[in-house]
């Protein structure tokens, strides 16, 4: 489903140049459970930001669902972050000002989806992880773990193929961590394939396939 | 994304930052304030010059002696000087077919007194036909008799600022009041009417042209007012009032014949464009809170990098952020223009309740304008900070730098 071959990345940091990716080739099928893995700056986020569209490869094909989207225009490529990619980040990135509610929805208000099929859907996101009576609260008002849940029912509201965890446990306590990372493999079993970047080796080898990387470069 | 959905968001935004939206609402406000009073002063002025020169009557000719000409050339070294009109004059006008009838004025000030109080007032000499010509209201009493224009009569109208002065509440018909050094009959009152054109008809004293003439020692008329038979004729009674004067005048044409048209014409003009002005220079300060705007969504661009980088990470391509952006710009100068237009209008009536005879309004074009300029100004002042935000990377935006 993700195939990525002989990507590059590179950034100039400080005058030196720095490979974010050097020549990585990846095949991951689709209902995959990945961890990513390896010490600061090893490009575990530049992969997963490469995988999520984010970041531009200076080098190298990458192929979503069989189709080339590396020269992709802007337009769609936010089209294809859009349907087919979620994301869960470390520090969730809810906006403060909105409920839990109106956090999920935002996808799907970005995506032009009507209304009540907005609010249906954003109902059983919420339902799936057990947030059902916390919709109208804002986050500063959730537990840590109650808005890295909020964070995922926005990920997979839109119903991706893909989920992108960035170190999805990282600003969580160990009990809240493994409930999130419950959470993720219940996902991945109900299809969505999942790639998980964390530093907890504990974590990482609940995942089907371990990628270590160091310096850019995937090493198994 | 729904347009609606759009303008939800961008209120969650401005929700979000409460003191910074409600400084740049009152900048937009005041801007917008400014514009709606600035432009009903002039509007004012403009409606309040049509009332003045309306009060004066219909189909009025204004004959002033004296012609506007250019002096010091060669030849004539010098320019002719003109000759006084006088109640000669006004009698042989008095012959043309196309005048109703006409009011000569002789003006002047002069001490008016009864008993112990005295005042020094506008003393105005002309004859019956004023009251009818300038369209003049008695409280009590009679106006000016009907008698030869040059006859001196002792008899005289008081306005009504000076009857109570001067009376009280004593009733001052048939009393005698000495103005400067003579003597004349009070016959008449007029009714309270404020100022016009600049003379304040309560503090006049009205008396018979020829008796004004004999105060101030003068042979000469100010001004002669003509009313002409009708509107059609009034090119005609011009030309014939020219003709009539030039030929008492060996042959000069020594005056100068205003229509009252003509006159409210010129001021419409002048005071037209004094209101686009004065719109003018309030739609500055509606630029200066376009440029407040900018700032501030540059500032709200700084402060919600993450958000525009999670907004991008879900999906909303380049245009999609520019359009939220310029949405909450839009939305900001549309509220602070309404704010404006409220705080616009609350202004006119206050300040009508203090200067009454003055209509304060706003055109209909300036609030329009106003509210437009507010829009039209937020997006383009927005369109800098929404393209930033669009052009953020990311994966940086989404570290927060």
């Amino acid at each position: 489903m993700i195939k990525l071959e002989h990507v590059a990345r590179t950034f100039k940091v400080g005058g030196e140049l720095v490979h974010g990716l050097d020549d990585v080739s990846l095949d991951i099928k689709a209902g995959d459970y990945i961890s990513i893995m390896g010490p600061s700056g090893s490009g575990k986020s530049t992969l997963l930001n490469a995988i999520g569209l984010l970041d531009k490869l200076d080098e190298g094909r990458y192929l979503l669902d069989g189709s080339d989207v590396t020269e992709l225009s802007e337009l769609e490529q936010a089209r294809v972050r859009r349907e087919k990619i979620g994301f869960v980040f470390q520090t969730f990135h809810l906006i403060p000002r909105l409920t839990a509610a109106e956090n999920v929805a935002l996808p799907l208000t970005l995506a032009g989806v009507d209304h009540d099929e907005r609010e249906q859907r954003v109902n059983e996101a919420l339902e799936s992880l057990s947030l059902s009576n916390r919709g109208h609260h804002r986050p500063d008002q959730l537990s840590g773990g109650q808005r890295q849940r909020v964070a995922i029912a926005r990920a997979v509201v839109t119903k991706p193929v893909v989920l992108l965890a960035d170190e999805p446990t990282g600003n969580l306590d160990h009990a809240s961590g493994i409930e999130v990372i419950n959470i993720l493999e219940d996902l991945n079993q109900r299809g969505i394939t999942l790639l998980l970047v964390t530093h907890d080796i504990e974590l990482g080898e609940r995942a089907h396939r371990i990628i270590h990387m160091m310096d850019g470069k995937v090493l198994s | 994304m729904h347009i609606n959905d759009a303008i939800q968001f961008a209120f969650h935004a401005l929700q979000g930052y409460r003191s910074r939206t409600y400084l740049m609402l009152l900048a937009m406000a005041i801007g917008v304030a400014s514009v709606v009073l600035l432009t009903s002063l002039g509007e004012g002025a403009r409606l309040y010059v049509t009332q003045q020169f309306s009060s004066l009557g219909t189909n009025l000719l204004i004959v002033l002696p004296g012609r506007s000409e250019t002096t010091g050339g060669m030849p004539p070294v010098m320019g002719e000087t003109p000759r006084d009109l006088t109640l000669q004059d006004v009698q042989a006008l008095q012959r043309s077919r196309y005048v109703k009838q006409l009011a000569p004025i002789v003006v002047g000030a002069a001490p008016v007194s009864y008993q112990q109080l005295e005042r020094e007032v506008m003393i105005m000499g002309s004859t019956a036909s004023l009251f009818s010509v300038r369209q003049l209201i008695l409280s009590r009493g009679q106006f000016l008799p009907e008698q030869e224009i040059t006859r001196a009569a002792p008899v005289c109208v008081l306005g009504y600022t000076l009857n109570k002065e001067l009376f009280g509440s004593l009733s001052s018909l048939g009393k005698w009041v000495r103005v400067s050094e003579y003597r004349c009959r009070v016959i008449g009152v007029l009714e309270e009417e404020g100022v016009s054109l600049g003379m304040d008809m309560g503090e006049v004293l009205i008396m018979p042209a020829a008796s004004a003439q004999a105060l101030f020692n003068i042979n000469s008329v100010f001004r002669v007012l003509v009313e002409t038979r009708s509107q059609d004729e009034m090119e005609k009674a011009r030309q014939d009032v020219i003709e009539i004067i030039s030929a008492r005048h060996d042959g000069e044409d020594d005056i100068t014949v205003l229509s009252q048209d003509a006159l409210l014409s010129t001021f419409d003009r002048i005071l037209t464009a004094l209101t686009y002005s004065l719109g003018g220079i309030a739609a500055i300060s509606l630029l200066v809170a376009g440029i407040m705007i900018m700032n501030v969504m540059l500032v709200a661009a700084a402060q919600r990098t993450a958000e525009i980088g999670l907004l991008k990470a879900l999906g909303a391509p380049r245009k999609q952020i520019i359009i939220l952006f310029l949405t909450e710009s839009a939305c900001l100068s549309l509220l602070g223009a309404m704010l404006g237009l409220i705080f616009g209008l609350v202004g006119n009536w206050v300040l009508q309740g203090y200067f009454p005879d003055f209509p304060f309004q706003a055109p209909d074009w300036a609030l329009w304008a106003a509210v437009g300029v507010a829009l039209s100004t937020g997006i383009i002042f927005g369109l800098l900070p929404a393209r930033h935000a669009a052009n953020l990377d990311p994966v940086l935006a989404l570290s927060g730098r």
